[in-house]
């Protein structure tokens, strides 16, 4: 795999996105749920509030890059604040 | 009889899965790989971090190019979604000239992205253009290679040419699939042409205008082959959209590390604004739908 550069990062990166798509997977089918309506006005299941997540939280992080909020790592502890809110209000 | 619960069909998708990794998921993965990275050729790579996408947010060129990618993407779907549906409804419902229309209609969309650019490319130039010839002759200044706004105007009036067709189909789709009896029970209420298309046209064609929108959105968003046949990106930079400015940086310049970057930050504006639309769309159908 030398020849494509892969580096550990990007492998947790990828690792983490993979476990979380894998336990959501597991979770939509061991525990079925219906769509519930939150404060954006739209049907969301587990896996819509994921996707929200994730979309949010690399918006989240380039913006901390961009304003120069503070150091790079932190901007996950504000993604984990918005992951939580977004299950429990969206 | 006992029904048999047999979950092996799954493995059928299995080679599906496979190609679709093979040929989409590992090569966006690559992308990610190459954004943190710095390569000097010779397939050497060296860690670069969160470099590039700094980079990336303090750079003007790119703040410039997504400033006119909007612009653009606003400014065809102001003009073809209004033109799409006017000539949706004046297009015959019944009869022969159907099938002249539709047939009509559907030509600009058959024609291939660089032999359209290529066709107003040379439909625009002052020496042997019809459209150029004739505005020179008229005493209009025109001339898309050095004059900015003959530049956009190029640009937008070929889209136009080339895409109202789309959403003007899929509008005829939707006004298509609306019952006689309505337009019956407006007659006998004594409604205006406005109202008829306000309250009963417009609803009838929310979800097919979604689509066309979303459409039209994604695709105006990703133009590449069209401008750069037209213009090359200029003059100097002022029809340099987001993927002519993507392609300049990972092929002209073989800046793999930044034009990754900047494919992510492309990715993640269209994939924000598809699930809007998408999520708007999806919405729209279930307050339309039965309670």
């Amino acid at each position: 795999m030398d020849w494509m550069a892969w580096t550990l990062p990007t492998a947790i990166f990828f690792m983490v996105i993979a476990a979380l798509l894998v336990t959501f997977t597991v979770l939509a089918i061991k525990f079925p749920e219906t769509p519930r309506k939150g404060i954006l006005r739209i049907e969301t299941t587990r896996g819509d509030r994921l996707f929200i997540t994730l979309l949010g939280s690399a918006f989240i992080n380039l913006i901390w890059l961009g304003l120069e909020v503070g150091p790079q790592p932190y901007a996950l502890l504000a993604c984990l604040v918005y992951a939580a809110a977004v299950f429990r209000w969206v | 009889m006992q029904k048999t619960v047999n979950q092996k069909a799954w493995f059928l998708v299995l080679p599906v899965l496979v190609l679709v990794a093979f040929s989409a998921v590992i090569p966006l993965m690559t992308v990610v790989n190459y954004s943190v990275q710095d390569t000097f050729g010779n397939n050497q790579f060296f860690w670069n971090g969160i470099g590039w996408f700094k980079d990336l947010l303090d750079s003007e060129r790119m703040w410039d190019a997504l400033r006119r990618q909007f612009v653009f993407s606003a400014i065809i779907l102001a003009i073809e979604i209004p033109l799409g549906v006017f000539v949706a409804l004046n297009m015959p419902k019944k009869g022969v000239w159907v099938s002249v229309c539709l047939v009509l209609m559907s030509l600009p969309l058959l024609i291939p992205w660089n032999v359209v650019g290529t066709i107003w490319q040379i439909f625009g130039r002052v020496d042997i253009g019809l459209l150029g010839y004739t505005l020179d002759k008229l005493g209009i200044s025109y001339n898309y290679t050095q004059d900015f706004f003959a530049a956009w105007a190029t640009l937008i009036v070929m889209d136009v040419w080339h895409w109202t067709s789309l959403v003007a189909l899929l509008a005829y789709a939707g006004l298509q699939s609306i019952p006689d009896a309505y337009y019956q029970a407006a007659k006998i209420d004594q409604a205006s042409r406005w109202k008829v298309f306000r309250y009963i046209e417009l609803p009838k064609m929310a979800g097919v205008l979604m689509i066309a929108i979303l459409l039209r959105f994604m695709d105006s968003f990703m133009i590449y082959t069209e401008p750069f046949v037209v213009t090359g990106g200029g003059p100097g930079n002022a029809t340099t959209f987001l993927s002519i400015d993507l392609v300049k940086m990972a092929l002209g310049q073989f800046d793999l590390g930044p034009a990754a970057a900047f494919s992510i930050m492309y990715f993640l504006v269209i994939l924000l604004i598809s699930w809007v639309f998408y999520t708007v769309m999806t919405n729209l159908d279930k307050r339309d739908g039965p309670r």
